[in-house]
């Protein structure tokens, strides 16, 4: 019989995650991670709050399986929010939840779970795994594609792929709440949100106001031509494409095309000039474990929430970096930022979008 | 999952099997309420009244002087809240007590400070969690109403000197109280003997229920009551009695003594083979507490350099249940008081397991657990220093 641990946030998903690998006949182990928060707000961040412990805690008691609450906090401020911070110190939009996925979930988390004897480590992510030819492990976008998270799973290696679970990636997300009752699992519908769980529900905004102010320093807005337009309230304050907020008069709607970190500069333009045919990707991870021998064509997601574009993906150099060429122009490529590669389904790979 | 090895004795310990036949009628049969003027009143009273007399008599005491309680920590709050704030009348305001006594002490102890003017003195403890006559004397003034000191410690096992402590309190005209509720279940709680005027007990640490307690009450020392109501117990604790709890808590109590010689020998030659075993092992740990004034069944160690509360995760899903200094289920350890005020640093007091055994406690338990124990360190130590 397999051991499976699987991490629980005391929400739907990995409680229903839970739920389907204890019906398998596995045994298991529910984990849940106690990442860090700002001294004070542990009661509002998104995750692991005393409330969704004492939730977690209750579906664990109802489906019979042991659960225990490990202390990653250090591990996650000095990975995690530390790339938060230094993210936006160089201009960049990170995306802290990848960092989450590999450094924390995929690493500090797994090797606890191998040391309490674990065969797997589950989460309650919507994707699938499957085992293609010569054992290789294929990551597959969920069958809810609305709820998909593949996106976020691309950093997985081969190595943690053959030894992690995605139970409810083959349910939609209606299948999942209605499993839950059926199981007789405490439902209390939470506020789903994007938001960053560190954030505790502000805006990233003051959180690195607090944390990095020395990053946000006022500076020019200026046009692709050079022209100065007015003055930005500090880079981080805002994101590639944005339109509102940027406190200038014009005839035509502006957006924020980049952000040029050296000259502390915000760089505008108007709707055609947002659109970008190219982009490079660094610190690339090819799911296979091998780097692709040419250029191919992929479906691309810039972000978590975009729609895949058409593209020829070309490996650069080792492979670790790729350039990404796509057949229209894409809005709001925004460096820090994943682009993934799906062929199909599958997600071939992916790397963090670089300032070019 | 695994089965389970219960090494958790000190934590609570499963009701005898004579405590739970003695008290299932009371459930029943025998339902009534003691304050009752008919006969099924009259039953549960002589229950309750035999169970005092029994306690009584385990205790060296009167049977009045003996107030049931619903724990073991509802008897401590008893104890300090009650003399302290009944000592404010002759202007006695000071409370003595010891960094390394359970919460349910020095929490008390703390309120009573914050919020009712008493000025509570923390005495110093000894390297293995011992308050000295030396520390106690050299703290004691006209104004000390009281002095709390537990007889043994349920982190680390240690035992105080208490009849050498009480006598020195007394000198001073001031009333001595001990916290016996992880000492009940192995040593002498003669309050004559220990010389106390109060003396708090729980009834699961020595194979009794859990939600039962009581409170020694020397005869003559100033109360004041701190759940009012009905006149139940002398008018110092009201509250509809608990009568199959009240009675199991003297049957277990009775067990304990008529059985403390052979449990005793059952559980100190286990004990004695595990921490020889443990500190031989093992690198990077050390005993804490005394190594022989301790409790027979109790060991507890700290490792340098490892996530105690990982740890014991470790060993649930080995199966084995153990404990640390400083429970804790939310994942955010911090270190037992108890361990700092032994002088330990932060990296060591982090690390702590305490090992208890038991009636059922068996050699093949003790081997099974050093089997797997070290390698379980090793990992546990491997993984807190598993950066990123």
């Amino acid at each position: 019989m397999s051991r499976v641990v699987v991490a629980m946030s005391g929400g739907v998903d990995s409680s229903v995650a839970a739920a389907l690998l204890k019906q398998q006949g596995r045994e298991v182990i529910g984990m849940m991670l106690r990442l860090w928060s700002e001294p004070g707000k542990e009661d509002s961040n998104r995750c692991c709050t005393p409330d969704a412990i004492t939730q977690a805690r209750r579906v664990a008691a109802k489906l019979g399986i042991p659960f225990y609450v490990v202390d990653a906090r250090k591990t996650f401020h000095e990975t995690v929010v530390r790339y938060f911070l230094e993210g936006y110190a160089s201009g960049e939009t990170p995306n802290p939840c990848l960092v989450c996925n590999r450094q924390i979930r995929w690493t500090w988390l797994f090797e606890h779970a191998l040391a309490m004897g674990a065969d797997y480590l589950a989460t309650g992510h919507y994707a699938r795994v499957v085992v293609g030819e010569n054992d290789r492990v294929k990551l597959l976008r969920a069958r809810d594609q609305t709820k998909d998270q593949s996106y976020v799973l691309h950093v997985l290696t081969q190595e943690k792929l053959r030894r992690s679970l995605f139970p409810i990636g083959e349910y939609l997300k209606a299948e999942v709440r209605q499993m839950a009752e059926a199981f007789g699992l405490p439902t209390a519908l939470r506020q789903e949100s994007q938001d960053l769980c560190f954030l505790a529900g502000e805006d990233y905004r003051a959180f690195l106001q607090r944390h990095a102010p020395q990053v946000n320093r006022p500076g020019p807005i200026v046009t692709r031509r050079g022209e100065v337009l007015g003055r930005h309230s500090g880079l981080a304050n805002y994101t590639i494409g944005q339109r509102k907020g940027l406190g200038i008069a014009s005839p035509v709607p502006l957006y924020v095309l980049a952000k040029e970190v050296t000259t502390n500069t915000l760089v505008v333009g108007t709707a055609d000039e947002l659109g970008t045919m190219e982009l490079i990707a660094d610190r690339v991870n090819w799911v296979s474990g091998e780097v692709p021998s040419g250029p191919f064509h992929a479906q691309v997601k810039i972000r978590y929430t975009a729609c895949l574009a058409g593209a020829e993906v070309m490996p650069l150099g080792d492979g670790t970096r790729v350039r990404v060429r796509f057949e229209a122009p894409v809005r709001d490529v925004t460096p820090g930022q994943a682009a993934v590669f799906y062929a199909g389904d599958e997600v071939i790979g992916g790397g963090v979008i670089v300032p070019v | 999952m695994t089965a389970l090895i219960y090494l958790d004795y000190a934590a609570t310990t499963p009701v005898h099997p004579r405590v739970l036949q003695t008290i299932l009628p009371y459930f029943s049969e025998e339902f009534g309420n003691p304050s009752s003027i008919h006969r099924y009143g009259q039953a549960a009273e002589a229950a309750v009244e035999t169970a005092r007399e029994t306690v009584a008599s385990v205790l060296n005491c009167r049977p009045e002087e003996v107030i049931f309680t619903s724990c073991g920590s509802e008897a401590d709050n008893l104890a300090l809240r009650g003399v302290m704030l009944a000592a404010r009348a002759d202007g006695r305001r000071r409370l003595l007590t010891s960094h390394a006594e359970h919460h349910a002490v020095s929490k008390t102890a703390q309120h009573l400070e914050a919020h009712f003017g008493v000025s509570v003195g923390w005495l110093p403890v000894d390297e293995y969690g011992r308050v000295t006559p030396e520390i106690l004397r050299s703290a004691l003034t006209e104004e000390t109403a009281l002095v709390s000191v537990m007889l043994a410690n349920n982190e680390i096992g240690t035992i105080n000197p208490i009849p050498d402590l009480a006598a020195i309190a007394r000198e001073h005209g001031a009333l001595v109280h001990t916290d016996a509720v992880q000492a009940a279940a192995y040593l002498d709680v003669d309050v004559q003997a220990l010389g106390v005027d109060l003396l708090a007990l729980g009834g699961h640490k020595f194979y009794g229920p859990k939600g039962v307690g009581a409170l020694y009450v020397r005869q003559g020392t100033p109360l004041l009551p701190q759940i009012s109501g009905g006149g139940q117990e002398g008018g110092r604790r009201a509250g509809t009695h608990n009568v199959p709890y009240i009675v199991g808590f003297a049957e277990a109590l009775r067990l304990a003594k008529e059985e403390r010689q052979a449990r005793i020998e059952h559980v100190r030659p286990l004990r004695d083979y595990l921490i020889g075993r443990v500190l031989e092992s093992i690198p990077d740990v050390r005993l804490t507490g005394h190594p022989t004034q301790r409790l027979p069944n109790h060991a507890s160690f700290v490792f340098h350099e490892v996530d105690g509360n990982l740890l014991l995760q470790l060993l649930d899903a080995a199966g084995f249940a153990c404990s640390s200094g400083s429970a804790c289920k939310t994942g955010q350890p911090e270190p037992s008081e108890v361990l700092l005020a032994l002088g330990l640093s932060r990296s060591w007091a982090l690390g702590s397991l305490r090992v208890t055994l038991g009636m059922y406690s068996t050699a093949e338990h003790v081997e099974a657990f050093l089997k797997v124990l070290p390698g379980l360190v090793e990992k546990a130590r491997r993984l807190s220093t598993l950066e990123g």
